[in-house]
């Protein structure tokens, strides 16, 4: 099941400059895995332990990845993703 | 002298130097200020602090600057009210008002945070300081910029209410309005803090910035005559200010300047905008995002930032927290306003309401001392109140038309 990544730039050093890889995977964590194959390193910087680490969100359309989505790893910012809202 | 060891990640414990960096670059956890406490305790004691001008750089030795503070000469060391007329209403003996709507120069708690931030702008040498917000925050990196002389850029979005922009504009900082939700603000500056070097006060200074919330705690324990009081009530927004109350407490026990720091820490939210309060209820530790839906829009934080670290605060210490409906937190506003002489803004109602609840629900017992957090004056917010206040007395201007109106007065 093929997905669409969107990375962040902070990562993309992992991706050889890429911002945009293809993943597989039916869940997040599965699709983390698939990508730290592909791109070593990148799944202990989004991942712990199995779990997604609490600075790092992860937007997709759907709860479960379907095939031809999109998924965007964000960075969570430190002060606060506010929404709808402010400071 | 500085007493700042360096920055360090809350997450994975990798340490930085001091830089005007916030996030970590391995694990994208937030940064924490360190400091030498060692060095600390044997510099600082009870009577050089209060030897000092009453201001919030009498802490300075435990804040991150390196040299002498800039400005904000005046920020700080804000009443803490004994408040015996609103304990006999709660049936508490002991209760204080930590009251934040009088700081200097923008009535807010806010002018602590912006004062630690400019002077460590300077420090890191940026001529240009910056934020996104729309209330109390724009206002102070407006004022406290304009004193300081930096260039200032303050990005607000286009729909605000009138009166909040002209409370920025007066200081004629570059207010930029952007076409789009509070939402977008947000990811539109932190994409221009990754373009130019400014001073993004609470994106790229922000760990500098969030220990200025310290100095708050640090008063309510010197004003209490060096002691911590058994319960503090704090209101929640990205839940900083409640991780700093709660570690300037910390610090005091640390560098021996109190002897005892048994205090429950309680988290106040309003229900329209509660995730902390709703993890603290529901014990577990994940923050669930939420569309605010509340008339206390400075504490309107969906996804608080470091609402998972508030939530273990309120846990070590044994607290808890509650959340208030707009209503609860009008009544509330107006019994502090009319048992104290206090008005607050509509976050001190919040926090208050909560206070309130957390009696009645035996969280905090009558007979200890407890601390209300009130952060910011109520005359910035005084759309919330229209139609719920009482109604002037109309009269012609002859004295049987007021005698007449003073014996209705009487009768009530």
């Amino acid at each position: 099941m093929a997905v669409k990544v969107r990375i962040p730039v902070p990562l993309q050093r992992l991706t050889q400059g890429k911002e945009e890889v293809e993943g597989n995977g039916g869940t997040v964590i599965e699709l983390v895995r698939d990508l730290d194959k592909k791109f070593p390193g990148i799944g202990e910087r989004i991942s712990e332990g199995g779990k997604i680490r609490r600075f790092v969100n992860f937007y997709v359309n759907e709860e479960d990845i379907k095939d031809g989505d999109e998924v965007s790893i964000v960075p969570a910012i430190a002060g606060g993703k506010a929404v709808n809202s402010k400071w | 002298m500085s007493f700042v060891k360096g920055l360090k990640c809350r997450e994975c414990g990798r340490e930085y130097p001091i830089e005007p960096i916030y996030v970590c670059d391995f694990c994208f956890g937030p940064l924490e200020v360190v400091y030498d406490y060692a060095g600390i305790k044997k510099n600082l004691t009870r009577a050089k602090i209060q030897s000092r001008p009453q201001n919030l750089w009498r802490y300075r030795e435990l804040l991150p600057i390196d040299g002498e503070p800039i400005g904000s000469l005046y920020s700080g060391f804000t009443p803490l009210v004994k408040a015996d007329k609103l304990a006999k209403v709660l049936g508490l003996k002991e209760l204080y008002i930590k009251d934040d709507t009088v700081t200097h120069p923008t009535l807010s708690f806010k002018d602590r945070v912006v004062a630690v931030a400019l002077t460590k702008a300077k420090e890191f040498g940026f001529d240009t300081v910056a934020c996104a917000s729309t209330g109390n925050l724009a206002h102070s990196v407006s004022a406290q910029g304009a004193k300081t002389g930096f260039k200032r850029f303050i990005f607000i979005p286009a729909s605000l209410e009138q009166s909040k922009i002209i409370a920025s504009l007066i200081y004629e900082p570059n207010l930029i309005a952007v076409e789009g939700n509070y939402d977008e603000v947000n990811r539109l500056c932190s994409e221009i803090a990754n373009r130019y070097r400014w001073a993004f006060v609470n994106i790229n200074i922000r760990p500098f910035y969030a220990e200025g919330s310290k100095t708050h705690g640090y008063e309510i324990i010197e004003q209490l005559g060096w002691h911590a009081p058994d319960n503090v009530v704090i209101p929640c927004a990205s839940g900083s200010l409640l991780t700093k109350i709660w570690k300037s407490f910390k610090e005091m026990k640390e560098i021996g300047l109190i002897q005892n720091m048994k205090t429950k820490v309680f988290a106040a939210q309003a229900t329209g905008c509660s995730p902390i309060v709703t993890a603290i209820k529901q014990g577990v530790d994940v923050i669930k995002p939420v569309k605010p839906n509340t008339i206390a829009k400075s504490l309107a934080i969906g996804n608080p930032a470091d609402g998972f670290y508030a939530l273990q605060v309120v846990k070590e210490s044994g607290g808890y927290g509650e959340d208030v409906s707009d209503e609860e937190i009008i009544d509330a506003m107006k019994l502090l306003a009319r048992t104290e002489g206090i008005f607050a803004e509509t976050a001190g109602g919040v926090t208050l309401a909560a206070a309130i609840k957390l009696i009645k629900g035996g969280y905090i017992t009558k007979d200890s001392v407890t601390v209300i957090c009130i952060t910011g004056n109520g005359l910035k917010t005084q759309e919330a109140l229209i139609g719920h206040t009482i109604k002037p007395h109309q009269i012609k201007p002859n004295l049987a038309s007021f005698e007449e109106i003073l014996k209705n007065i009487n009768k009530q």
